[in-house]
This record gives structure tokens, C-alpha cells and sequence, in this order.
């Protein structure tokens, strides 16, 4: 009998793990848009999908207008007419201007650098923080939980000063150390990781305490794993604001040779571009490709849930 | 020698306490279940036991030794929880190793990487696949060692949560209702098969379970617990036919057993539901007491004596080899429920009346405390058997 129970059980697993990751996505993401749109009067789906279409592209349009900006030559760049493409091809010419004339490459491994240690610090402090908030019992859980929730309501420049004259004290003001010390604890990380791991059941934790297990062990081998796509959605959200900051690394460096790419564009424009905004704009977009690649890679994440089966 | 003690277990959770002093001895290689509602204490004296949860009061030693401030894995105890609490993201294989490699392999052996490179973590790493295969061939999932728990059955899920308590051979294996996740004909396979590990294993179990059908068939002996205090302890067929408390004597049995409320009278004679039962309990004539009479103690009684219960046929309810009757007692506003032999009942149709008697032996009294009242040579006999066990 338990043959038989299980034999659908199994096709029906290995029917959505089989196929190539990519390609599941795809096929995993289609079918509710399809769905949503059908449980809908015709008016009512034409109205969704205009307000959809209207955001989309008023989200778009600046990206489209970069990349498009980024093939024209100058004389086409202020024509009244918008075409996407130009009339003239002066792709090459931007795009060798804009890695050539600044240190591009330079900018773009300095962010590099700079996300990637941030990047792993932040998950090598959040994410034990977060194990004790969400599954250890502790005398001031609730008072520290609620200063990581306040920690998430104050903006980053309100801290500007006293962390520029911390980064002064220190003595490590210009250095890529400066560039990293403010963002080293996440408060949105904590809580994202607490949330996800608090919706871990505890009887995994006994079961890892049993196993013989440590703390620090439940939250590397087990926590985390368990929580990966928590883990993908916060290095998407850190990689992110940490490659787009300008205001940050504009007060903690002035070498040209550890800036970030926002701030080196923004060097960039000042000192070589000046009106010539068809090399200011292929370097924008050769910025922001490697976050379009890296997020595309990594959108699978999102849909695939990693808990299923843990608990029937 | 894993025998295990409980000494006055206290836990409170805030202002509620959910176990009150709770002393509870298992001998060594004893199948011991802890059996009561949800909400009774049970899974929390377990955890205890496991070092999951720590005891406001009292002492929990395992094979003689206190091991109060001893952590989880230190106490040799192996557990299955009611969730499974499978690792999602590794293999079957890597569930069932992962005690063994935290207990074989040093923290340096561990690591991802250069942990393969060290001496001695390719031969450690191999011995421990070859037992984790061993034991899952003895399981029947050997060839499941590769999935992941997703993508097994529910059962097969049970089988590798036993494995990976099995595979470390605990001194004391701990089950928290291991088998309620399971549907009805699975459960009762898996039920004989947990009754054949102990056998084969031969350690102390405890065994947690709200589901008396499981407690009856696989335990040497039963605690029944309520509100967080123990009522009884005894094997399976005594908890069954000679309860101490009117708690544990509603709790176990299907259908309930009948509880009717009756006066002692002269000559330790008891009036109740309109029959005379000739009770022989040394009560003083005018006591308020509970007659419990279990469903298949009583049978038809061609007439009506002053011993039977008459009444009108409310529901019959046939189950095969015997039938349900369901008997509204004339002039009470109590039902009586009997299970009958269908051969001897051939012919019992609804509104038709009745008349039921019992065998004066199997006549349960309580006192208004709920506590049993025993007839002289029961007495004798429960304390006889208490002496047995302990022996």
C-alpha cells in the first residue's frame, strides 16, 4: 500500500525538479499571470493590464532612455524627435570613450570589492542575530528585538556625522575599510533573517540539538540553508543599495582609485564628460549590467521555496 | 543501563503549570508510553527528558545518573518528533549521517573544503556511509538515500526520522507521537514495526501518543497523564480493567466507558439507573458514587432482574463481529451503551426494549474525588500486582 501511496507522490516531485532550473522558473512564473487574468471580467483584466503596462514602462522609460542615449552621437542626443535608435551608429565611440577616458574597470571592481565584503560580513553578523531572536529564550529578546525595528526606521544619513567622525577617530577615513564600517550590522537583515527563521519549526532545532549540534552549527548548516531564499532576497537588496550608494562614499573617500561606480560616474561627468552625455551614459549602463545580470541569475530563488518537505 | 527517573518534575509556563510533581520510574530496555490529552504535559516531560526544555523543580537522571545540567547531546537519548523535523535541504543520507559526523568527525574534519583533505576524515566519512546504509536497508529506504525529504512519502519520511535516531544506537530512544501524521493503514503498520525495533533493539523507549490504540498494543507499561499530573501507571490491560481514577477509566476504552451516578444503601448494596447492584464496597448506606460499567461488560438479560438496567433501544450500530447498542434508560435521562456479540444479539430493532445486566466483577465504583473504590480482594489483588511489577 505504501508503494503505491508514494509512486505519484514521487513522479509528481520529480516532474517540477527534473527540468532545467531556468526553465522551470519560466514555466513556474507564467501560469498565475495567465490565471489572474482569467478570473477576470474582460474590462476588468483590459484595466489591470494597462495599470501594469503604465508602471512598467514609467519604470522603464529612464532605463530606455540611458541605453538609448548611450548609442547616439552628440548632435543626436539633443534633437527635439525621440527614435531609439540612432541615425548615425556611435556606439563604439561612447563606450571606448567611457572606458578608456575614466578608470571604469577601476570603479567597477572597487564596488565589487566593496559589496562583496559587506555582503558576507553583514550575513556573518545577521545572521546569528537573528537565530537569537527568533529561537532563543533570553532575558531582553523583546527590548533588543525592538531596537533592531527602530534600527530599521532611522536613514542612513541621519548617521552621516557621528560615523564620519567614527571613521575619523579610527583613522580609517579613504580606505575601503570606510567605505564598509557603516553597513557591517543590517538592521533589515536581522529582521528579514528572524522573520524567515522564526517560521523555521522549532522541532528542526531539537532535532539539531539532539544530533549534536551547536548553536553556531544550527545556524550555518541548518538555519541558513533552510533560509536561502531569504538569504538571496537580502544579498539582492545589499548588493544593490551598496553599488547605487553615492552618498556614503562621497563623505568617506576621496582617492579616485577606491571609489565606487555611482561616485566615479559622478567624477566621471564632472571632470571628462562634461555636456558630452553619450560616454556618461554608456558607462551608466555598463554600471548597472552586472546588477541586471546578477538579478535575472538569481530571480529563480525568489519562486523556489526550499522549506517544502521539512514538515508534512 | 539506561533505566530512567523522574523526581518531582515541575514546569510552569507563566502563571500556568503544566506538569505538578511528577516522579516516574522506566526500567532499563522498558517500553514505557506517556499517554493523555493534548495539552496534558506529556511532550513537555519528554523534552525534558531530552534536554529540549529544563524543569523548574526536580531531578530527571538517566541509568542512575542526574543529568539536569547535562546538554541535549551529552545524554544519549535519540528522538522522533511528530513533524519528522527532516532536514529540507539535505539528502536522506545526509540526515541520517549528520549524528554520526557530529560525533565522529572534530570541527576541522567538518568543513566543507579542506575537511576532506585531513587525515583520517576519508575513512571516518566512508564508515559512516556504510552504517547509514545498513541501517536504512534494515528500514527499507536504502534506496531513497539520495532524495531529499521532499520528495518522499509520509511514510517514508517516518522511516528516515527512525533511522536517524536509530543510527547512532542511542542508550534511550524518544518518540513524540511519531505516527499521528500517518493515514489510518500506514499507522498501523508502522505501529507493529516500532513494536519489532524495540524488540530488536532491546533499549528503553518512551513513547508519547494521544491515541490509546497505540499505548494498548506497544507498551509494557502505560502512564496516563491529565492536567499535568500522572494518575496512573500500570500495563496496558490493567490501566485498561482496573483503573484508579475515573479520569483514566473515561479516557481509556472505545466507545466511553458508562459512568452512572448511584447511592450506596443498606448491605453495601448500590442503587443506580433504577437496578439494585449488589456492589459489596464498604461504603456508609447514603454515599454518593460513579458506576462505571465498560460497553462490552454488559450482556442481554432474557428478564428483567433487580441486577439489569431496562431501557428502549435508542441506536444500533453494527460493527461485524459485534454491534453497538445504544440504550435510553427508562426514567433516567442517562444512555448506556453496550457492545454485544452480533451472534448472540441477533435481532435488535430501534424502540424495542431491553434489559441489560453486568458481571458484579467488572463493575468499576468511584467516590465523589473520583478515586476508585475497591471491593476488599481487589485490593489485594492490585497490590499483588504492583509487587509483581516492581519485582
Amino acid at each position: 500500500m505504501s508503494v503505491t501511496r508514494s509512486g505519484p507522490a514521487i513522479t509528481a516531485d520529480s516532474r517540477t525538479v527534473a527540468p532545467v532550473p531556468g526553465r522551470a522558473a519560466r514555466v513556474m512564473t507564467r501560469p498565475p499571470v495567465v490565471a489572474a487574468g482569467q478570473g477576470l471580467s474582460a474590462p476588468a483584466a483590459i484595466i489591470r493590464h494597462a495599470v501594469l503596462l503604465i508602471t512598467g514602462v514609467l519604470i522603464l522609460v529612464p532605463f530606455v532612455w540611458m541605453v538609448s542615449l548611450s548609442l547616439k552621437p552628440p548632435g543626436e542626443i539633443f534633437r527635439a524627435s525621440f527614435s531609439f535608435f540612432p541615425q548615425q551608429w556611435y556606439a563604439v565611440q561612447n563606450y571606448t570613450r567611457a572606458l578608456t577616458e575614466a578608470p571604469l574597470p577601476q570603479y567597477m571592481l572597487n564596488g565589487f570589492v566593496v559589496c562583496a565584503v559587506i555582503l558576507i560580513v553583514q550575513i556573518l553578523v545577521c545572521a546569528p542575530a537573528a537565530y537569537a531572536l527568533a529561537k532563543l529564550e533570553f532575558k531582553g529578546r523583546h527590548l533588543l528585538f525592538g531596537l533592531v525595528l527602530i534600527g530599521l526606521l532611522i536613514p542612513h544619513q541621519v548617521l552621516a556625522l557621528p560615523l564620519f567622525i567614527l571613521g575619523y577617530q579610527f583613522g580609517i577615513l579613504n580606505t575601503y575599510a570606510a567605505l564598509v564600517f557603516p553597513f557591517v550590522v543590517s538592521p533589515f537583515g536581522i529582521f528579514l533573517f528572524r522573520q524567515f527563521f522564526k517560521a523555521i519549526p522549532d522541532d528542526i532545532v531539537h532535532a539539531a540539538r539532539l544530533d549534536g549540534l551547536s548553536e553556531l552549527a544550527i545556524v550555518w548548516r541548518i538555519m541558513v540553508p533552510m533560509a536561502l531564499p531569504a538569504v538571496i532576497a537580502f544579498s539582492i537588496f545589499s548588493v544593490v543599495s551598496h553599488w547605487n550608494d553615492l552618498f556614503w562614499p562621497l563623505i568617506a573617500v576621496r582617492d579616485e582609485n577606491l571609489m565606487p561606480p555611482s561616485l566615479g560616474i559622478m567624477a566621471f561627468k564632472n571632470e571628462e564628460a562634461g555636456n558630452d552625455y553619450g560616454p556618461l551614459m554608456a558607462a551608466s549602463t555598463l554600471i548597472v549590467l552586472p546588477l541586471a545580470v546578477a538579478f535575472i541569475a538569481a530571480q529563480r530563488w525568489f519562486i523556489e521555496g526550499l522549506t517544502t518537505g521539512a514538515i508534512k | 543501563m539506561s533505566s530512567i527517573v523522574f523526581d518531582e518534575i515541575e514546569k510552569s509556563y507563566g502563571a500556568t503549570a503544566v506538569l505538578k510533581k511528577v516522579s516516574l520510574s522506566i526500567a532499563d530496555g522498558e517500553f514505557m508510553t506517556l499517554l493523555g490529552p493534548s495539552g496534558c504535559g506529556k511532550s513537555t516531560l519528554l523534552r525534558i527528558l531530552a534536554g529540549l526544555e529544563l524543569q523548574n523543580a526536580g531531578t530527571v537522571s538517566i541509568g542512575e545518573l542526574p543529568v539536569d545540567g547535562i546538554r541535549p547531546k551529552g545524554r544519549d537519548v535519540a528522538m522522533v518528533f511528530q513533524s519528522y523535523a527532516l532536514y529540507p535541504h539535505m539528502t536522506v543520507g545526509s540526515n541520517m549521517g549528520l549524528p554520526l559526523r557530529m560525533r565522529r568527525l572534530n570541527a576541522w574534519q567538518r568543513l566543507p573544503v579542506v575537511g576532506r583533505l585531513l587525515p583520517g576524515t576519508h575513512a571516518t566519512t566512508r564508515d559512516i556511509a556504510a552504517e547509514v546504509a545498513k541501517t536504512a536497508e534494515a528500514l527499507g529506504i536504502g534506496h531513497l538515500l539520495d532524495r531529499k525529504p521532499g520528495q518522499l512519502s509520509g511514510g517514508q519520511r517516518q522511516r528516515v526520522a527512525v533511522g536517524r535516531a536509530m543510527v547512532r544506537h542511542p542508550a534511550v530512544f524518544l518518540m513524540d507521537e511519531p505516527l499521528s501524521n500517518l493515514d489510518a493503514k500506514l499507522r498501523v503498520q508502522m505501529r507493529g514495526e516500532i513494536k519489532e525495533l524495540h524488540q530488536r533493539l532491546g533499549v528503553t523507549f518512551v513513547y508519547v501518543t494521544h491515541d490509546q490504540a497505540e499505548a494498548m498494543t506497544l507498551s509494557d507499561r502505560v502512564a496516563v497523564m491529565l492536567d499535568g499530573e500522572l494518575l496512573q501507571v500500570a500495563p496496558p490491560q490493567r490501566i485498561y480493567a482496573d483503573p484508579d481514577d475515573r479520569r483514566v477509566a473515561e479516557f481509556i476504552g472505545s466507545p466511553k466507558i458508562n459512568m452512572l451516578e448511584g447511592i450506596v444503601q443498606e448491605h453495601g448494596r448500590v442503587a443506580v439507573a433504577g437496578a439494585t447492584l449488589n456492589s459489596a464496597i464498604g461504603c456508609t448506606a447514603g454515599t454518593a458514587v460513579s458506576v462505571g460499567i465498560r460497553p462490552e461488560a454488559l450482556h442481554l438479560d432474557p428478564h428483567a432482574g433487580i441486577e439489569s438496567f431496562t431501557g428502549s433501544v435508542r441506536l444500533v450500530e453494527h460493527l461485524g463481529s459485534d454491534l453497538f447498542v445504544h440504550l435510553d434508560l427508562a426514567g433516567q435521562d442517562t444512555r448506556l451503551i453496550a457492545r454485544l456479540l452480533a451472534e448472540r444479539a441477533p435481532h435488535i430493532s430501534i424502540g424495542q426494549t431491553l434489559h441489560l445486566a453486568s458481571d458484579p466483577e467488572r463493575i468499576l465504583f468511584f467516590d465523589a474525588n473520583g478515586h476508585r473504590i475497591r471491593r476488599d480482594h481487589e485490593t489485594r489483588a492490585a497490590s499483588v500486582a504492583q509487587l509483581r511489577e516492581l519485582a
